[in-house]
């Protein structure tokens, strides 16, 4: 009834006018949309291009095998190699040790130093934040070479341990399977702590001050205030830095290459690496390499997903 | 109590400070001394600077290297900042629901890791060096291209764009701009602390990439710094006096852009995180 209503009311316009206001409306929207869309094209396109398209071309070319160019289909046959590949389990074992220690120590750091920087009546502030940022203007290559000598068999951190008698002689930290994968573990926590401290205090910023107040007077301690407060309060911001440094840490490779080069052995050797090497340091083999590169994206939407369900959030 | 906890504080933060800063400074003093002093631990500033320089400057092609990696880092940089910014400005100010599956679409690349493209990558710029050797392997055109769109930078300016007075766009229709104009007129100037942010962060990711220029240069007098670098550093019979200086003026206009910047990139942060 009421559709008839506006039908009637319509009809008083001169015909013309209304087709005409109409059209302009049209042509105003959809040039409006066409316009919107034109400001995202070209990332749109160029994304597709150099992330999406070479997805689908990784994933057919793990079904094939052969040198260089000379690729042909042999179905499953890499993905069963896989799992007799010593190299592989070797890379796979060493990635998830990185994954599991560094991940977790450096959230962990750069939270407990969020909370401390925080601290309005903390003297030296600016000092301390610039110097626990500071390693983040270094470049991966830069201080994973600067780690290699400070660690080597004649490196300062020795004859530090030497003269205080930490140790009675000099220990290779770097020829040694674990003690490389230490070494590793704390160069790139030394590297990216900072840089996740920073979305840390940026995160804190918007905390309501009143509500750690209340709970000071409420009687809470220092770390029921961190846990029942601080946590939760960016639970989203842990997620997000957790994802990225779960990504970031599962396709290491600068540090490993420049630090050990993998070795000693296959001690240190990361996914990211051996992709490398059966690409361009052993006979290519680009097929191979593709699966191995796959299980990097399989392991990084499991991981992301089951952070996304510890989380407890909706996406 | 709280005497206790305090203390327990600043010794806390101030090891910490220490540990970040040491490597600093014994790169610092390195570039000072001789070769044999550094393994010799020697802590204290030396006299052998300019030897240290000249021999960096008579026997590593250092000048080429920090050519290559300057063009490569400032058109990536301007690419960068121009297309996702116009694309951040798209997804948040020109809304529409088709845009917004496209949006997450490309979030969805924020997790695609390099490893698994990186293969494809190199033999689809192989494929086209025939016919376009400026962006073929071996090419400075080849590492800026797939660097130079990412999703985390169109995510910045989205985020970013949320605090952008949308009333502005508005008057700068009514002011008779096009919709382009509106972006450049009104939207680039007053969003300066954004680019900024997003400036040093695009500006540092292309000057300390190492995989990418690795899998696709080949020759010599293309190499990035980071591929100076690491070559140095795996020599058998490493000059560390020398090496240090390198990797100290490598890391020199990182560091200054950061530290010229910093407020800016702080500011820039705090709008990603908020929104």
């Amino acid at each position: 009834m009421s559709q008839l209503g506006t039908k009637k009311a319509e009809v008083d316009l001169p015909v013309r006018t209304k087709y005409e206001e109409s059209r302009r409306q049209k042509t105003g929207v959809f040039f409006k949309k066409k316009v919107g869309w034109l400001f995202v094209i070209v990332s749109v396109i160029a994304i597709t291009i150099f992330n999406f398209y070479p997805m689908v071309q990784a994933f057919l070319l793990s079904f094939q095998s052969g040198m260089g160019a000379n690729l042909e289909y042999v179905g499953l046959d890499n993905w069963r190699r896989l799992f007799g590949d010593p190299t592989f389990i070797a890379a796979l074992t060493n990635t998830t040790i990185y994954l599991l220690i560094q991940v977790p120590l450096m959230i962990i750091l750069a939270l407990f130093f969020s909370v401390l920087l925080n601290d309005p009546k903390l003297k030296f502030k600016s000092f301390f934040r610039i110097a626990i940022f500071l390693p983040c203007v270094t470049s991966l290559v830069a201080y994973s070479v600067v780690f290699k000598y400070l660690f080597g068999i004649d490196g300062i951190v020795n004859q530090f341990l030497l003269n205080f008698g930490f140790i009675s002689e000099t220990v290779n930290f770097l020829a040694d399977p674990f003690w490389a994968k230490v070494v590793i573990i704390l160069a790139i926590t030394w590297r990216w702590t900072g840089y996740n401290m920073i979305f840390y205090l940026a995160a804190l910023q918007n905390v309501d001050k009143s509500i750690y107040e209340a709970a000071r007077i409420d009687g809470a301690s220092s770390f029921q205030q961190f846990f029942q407060i601080t946590v939760p309060m960016l639970k989203p911001i842990i997620l997000f830095t957790s994802i990225t440094s779960t990504i970031g840490t599962l396709q290491i490779f600068d540090e490993i290459v420049n630090i050990t080069n993998g070795g000693p052995g296959n001690a240190t050797i990361s996914i990211s690496q051996y992709i490398y090497n059966l690409s361009f340091e052993y006979s290519p083999d680009f097929g191979y390499a593709s699966t191995v590169s796959y299980v990097i994206v399989i392991l990084v939407v499991i991981l992301s997903i089951i952070q996304f369900r510890v989380a407890g959030e909706k996406k | 109590m709280n005497r206790l906890k305090r203390i327990f504080i600043y010794t806390f933060l101030s090891v910490a400070a220490i540990v970040s800063i040491f490597p600093f400074l014994w790169m610092l003093t390195s570039i000072t001394n001789k070769s044999v002093d550094v393994t010799q631990g020697r802590l204290l500033p030396g006299t052998h600077l300019i030897e240290n320089l000249k021999t960096l400057f008579a026997t590593v092609d250092i000048v080429p290297a920090l050519i290559n990696s300057s063009i490569i880092a400032i058109i990536t940089t301007f690419l960068t900042l121009l297309l996702a910014s116009l694309a951040g400005y798209g997804f948040e100010i020109h809304r529409s629901k088709g845009k917004d599956i496209v949006f997450t679409i490309l979030l969805l690349s924020m997790m695609i890791p390099f490893a698994a493209i990186m293969i494809p990558l190199y033999r689809m710029f192989g494929s086209i060096s025939e016919t376009a050797p400026l962006i073929g392997i071996d090419s400075l055109g080849a590492v800026i291209l797939p660097t130079a769109t990412t999703a985390f930078f169109i995510f910045f300016f989205r985020q970013n764009t949320k605090m952008f007075p949308k009333d502005l766009v508005e008057a700068g229709r009514i002011d008779g701009l096009s919709e382009i104009g509106v972006f450049f007129r009104i939207y680039m100037p007053t969003m300066k602390t954004t680019y900024a942010a997003a400036a040093i962060i695009a500006f540092m990711n292309s000057w300390n990439n190492y995989l990418w220029p690795l899998v696709i240069l080949q020759s010599p007098e293309k190499r990035t710094i980071p591929l100076l670098i690491s070559n140095l550093g795996s020599s058998y019979s490493p000059d560390y006096g020398v090496i240090m200086s390198a990797i100290v003026i490598a890391t020199l206009p990182t560091a200054l852009v950061f530290f010229l910047m910093q407020k800016h990139f702080v500011a820039g942060m705090m709008g990603s995180v908020k929104g």
